[in-house]
């Protein structure tokens, strides 16, 4: 038997693929948008999978350390640490701020980590390059996405750290590349102001009569030195022993400790629900847009492509072809096209997805759901070409 | 002629629709969770390590020396700059004495008069003497004259008489001087203290060094205790360097190490430790040690400048080392990806030392010989599929 479809699309194979693949882009930057969503929510999960903990630990009344600012005493973790259920308890720290390399700023969250043995909560889980941090102080590791290399010299404010190791995909909720260095640096660099900062500092205090006077020599020097310390972190990551719930570990500190406490599904519900909500929902509401566009437009096609063979459908009926034979030529030409499109955009999605600046997933389940709507945009579509395909009236072949 | 120019269609859409088709079973193989996750290798070695200790410190000075008035007072004068170069009893500057020199010009007068006055005294002393030898000689002869009845008596009892009061007359002289010279003695130590007091109110070196700090100058009122020079023994110069507590184990005295001082970039000077501080930082959980230097470096660097120090420890015996990068938790428990016949297997392992170039010795476990992942791009777990790669895509060497 031949194929009507086949046949068909084989006269006019180049302006069949052609349009097939400008469909195929257009499905592509769909399923990118739904790629580029995904990566949001994947940043914010990422964040939570790359601390390693099981319970957050921030200040109370506070929906810390992501979402909000917290600030706990850097020996509040001994405490947690004596708390029923908890096993590991680290203190860490994570400031966005530029780290300046080779005369450039970068954007990258700076996160201070108890560094002294690894697969302590906070500390990156693998690297790709490099080795963790040995040395208590002035080493670096960082993501990828930074551009450091191994053996590069990174500023973070007023000390030079040496970048020891590399990381993938440990990226803040906003995407921007974390670099990790010792705690101590770190509850450093948060505080420390610039130079010029700590110089007038040291000025006003002196001015400051209450606190420079004549009669007790060495008064001063305690009050300066009592400015320049930072005995404040963050959060407190715990690990709990995994025989227990989350909640049952973390019930006992918010209640003894006077601590907010949240578990991982808790963080993950600030992360989503409210951090990324509205950057999320704008992305959505373009994507569902973007979907209805697409959709438009590959009826648009199937129809015109079908409009433009209406002499030929005509010729067809006058030779007696049946409607089922046209009807099912014009529905295969239309899945033959969303098939190519489908592929193309794939495809195309598949290339250009790492250029983009921040993370782009491509899930799988999204390309099978897109497929079936695809599909079925394709049947709707092909609908409405058969009506009017049907409606032709077999007089238009000698006519027309 | 037909047949041949649909093939020909044919062919052309095959040749552009089969590559496609290829490239999308690539592009779903290659990027999905299908994927294998590209990991490297490295073999466990069984070897020995060299684990060093990483710390920062502050230069400082082992002996400061302030220098101020042990009373108030203000200052008069001071002789010496930060950085002058100082010897032992070198007058550095001086308090203002105030009255002190008119007091002790008073005593000094008062003490002259007083010497004035004991001449006196002892004038009358050798006056009393003389009357008193002339008694003697007196009531001497008129004992003889009485023996040969020569005279009265009445006339020899008044000899005797004049000579008894001529003694007491010594005795009240030389009393008379006694007082006069206590009452000198008195005044001159009166003087000296004075002069010792005075002597205080200058600011003398205790030993050769350096000056550091010029807290006052001329004018200034300062309180007892207040310093208004300090200097430093330069020779004195150590490191103050702490180290964090969860790598501290091996530290002790005697260790080598190498010195980095922040304004001499790179160079690294020779040391060792001198002491271990039997008191830790219990707040910023440090541990402290004194780093001596081999040689202090020339011209001294500034107290207080930042260091970086690298304590060499004993080598370890050989054992099992893995780079820290293959270390990971899963599940709450330390351990290595195990490869074995292509698959995933973890390994929960118990860390011994590490290096400070990340080599890490492994107390057990593992065998030596195995293969374990050291970089993976993705979390692995043990049903991951992998493809052992040399290196790892975007990474460069």
């Amino acid at each position: 038997m031949i194929s009507l479809a086949g046949r068909d699309i084989q006269h006019a194979w180049g302006k069949f693929v052609f349009t097939g693949v400008g469909l195929g882009l257009l499905i592509g930057v769909t399923l990118t948008m739904a790629g580029v969503y995904r990566g949001m929510v994947d940043d914010a999960k990422a964040l939570l999978d790359n601390s390693g903990a099981d319970l957050w630990v921030v200040q109370q009344g506070t929906l810390g350390p992501y979402a909000e600012s917290s600030s706990l005493y850097d020996d509040l973790y001994r405490g947690i640490l004596g708390m029923p259920g908890v096993t590991r308890a680290a203190n860490v720290t994570y400031l966005t701020m530029q780290v300046r390399h080779g005369g450039q700023d970068i954007r990258a969250m700076v996160v201070g980590v108890v560094t002294g043995s690894p697969g302590q909560p906070g500390q990156p889980g693998y690297l790709v390059s490099g080795r963790r941090i040995t040395r208590s102080h002035y080493e670096a590791v960082a993501d990828m996405a930074a551009g450091f290399k191994l053996g590069d010299q990174i500023q973070i404010r007023r000390n030079l750290y040496a970048v020891v190791g590399l990381t993938r995909r440990m990226v803040s909720s906003s995407g921007d590349p974390m670099v990790f260095i010792p705690l101590k640096d770190a509850q450093e660099a948060q505080f420390l102001k610039d130079n010029d900062a700590i110089v007038q500092q040291r000025r006003r205090t002196a001015a400051n009569p209450l606190f420079n006077r004549p009669g007790v020599p060495g008064l001063m020097n305690a009050v300066i030195a009592s400015q320049s310390t930072n005995p404040y972190v963050n959060a407190v990551l715990v690990q709990i022993n995994p025989d227990l719930s989350p909640e049952e570990v973390a019930e006992p500190i918010r209640r003894w400790k006077r601590l907010q406490v949240y578990t991982r599904r808790q963080m993950e519900e600030i992360l989503v629900g409210k951090l990324i909500a509205t950057s999320a929902k704008q992305i959505g509401m373009f994507l569902v847009i973007l979907a209805i566009v697409s959709a438009a437009i590959v009826a648009f096609i199937i129809f015109t492509l079908t409009l433009g063979k209406i002499r030929e459908i005509a010729v067809l009926k006058l030779i007696g072809t049946r409607n089922r034979t046209i009807a099912w030529m014009i529905l295969q030409q239309s899945l033959a096209l969303g098939m190519i499109g489908f592929v193309v955009g794939k495809i195309a999605a598949t290339i250009w997805a790492p250029f983009f600046p921040k993370y782009v997933l491509l899930v799988p389940q999204d390309a099978v759901s897109g497929f079936m709507v695809l599909m079925v945009i394709c049947v709707l579509a092909s609908l409405l070409a058969i009506r009017t395909a049907l409606k032709v009236d077999p007089a238009e072949a000698i006519g027309g | 002629m037909k047949p041949l120019s649909m093939n020909r269609r044919t062919l052309a859409l095959l040749a552009v629709l089969v590559p496609l088709a290829a490239l999308f079973v690539y592009v779903a193989l290659r990027s999905g969770p299908l994927t294998p996750i590209p990991v490297t290798v490295t073999v466990i070695e069984n070897r020995s390590i060299t684990p060093a200790l990483f710390g920062i410190g502050t230069i400082e000075a082992r002996y400061t020396y302030k220098i101020g008035p042990t009373v108030a007072g203000r200052v008069k004068r001071v002789d010496v700059q930060v950085g002058d170069r100082v010897r032992a009893g070198q007058l550095l500057g001086e308090m203002d004495p105030v009255d002190f020199d008119d007091r002790i010009a008073s005593i000094g007068a008062a003490l002259k008069r007083s010497e004035a006055a004991a001449l006196t005294v002892k004038a009358q002393v050798q006056e009393a003497l003389a009357r008193k030898t002339y008694a003697d000689a007196q009531a001497r002869r008129y004992e003889l004259l009485l023996n040969t009845h020569l005279v009265s008596e009445e006339m020899a009892g008044a000899r005797q008489q004049e000579r008894d009061m001529a003694d007491a007359g010594v005795s009240a002289a030389r009393a008379g001087l006694d007082a006069a010279n206590q009452s000198s003695a008195s005044l001159r130590a009166d003087r000296e203290s004075l002069m010792t007091q005075r002597a205080n109110l200058r600011l003398i070196a205790p030993v050769d060094g350096l000056v550091t700090n010029r807290a006052a100058d001329p004018g200034t009122t300062m309180v007892a205790g207040q310093s208004v020079v300090e200097m430093i023994d330069p020779t004195s110069l150590w490191i103050n360097a702490r180290f964090d507590q969860l790598r501290v184990s091996g530290l002790r005295t005697e260790l080598p190490v190498h010195i980095v001082l922040r304004s001499l970039g790179g160079r690294e000077l020779g040391g060792r430790v001198f002491r271990v501080e039997p008191q830790a930082d219990a707040i910023t959980e440090e541990t402290l040690a004194k780093v001596v230097f081999d040689a202090i470096p020339e011209p001294l660097p500034p107290i207080g400048e930042l260091t970086e120090v690298t304590v060499a420890m004993p080598a370890m015996p050989a054992a099992m080392i893995v780079p820290n990068a293959s270390l990971q938790r899963v599940d709450g428990k330390m351990g290595v990806w195990l490869i074995q016949n292509n698959t995933l297997h973890f390994a929960p392992v118990k860390v011994g030392a590490t290096d400070l170039d990340g080599q890490v010795q492994i107390m057990g476990g593992i065998q030596a010989g195995e293969r374990v992942v050291v970089y993976s791009r993705r979390a692995l777990t043990a049903r991951s599929r992998i493809e052992v790669v040399e290196r790892l895509e975007g990474v460069s060497p």
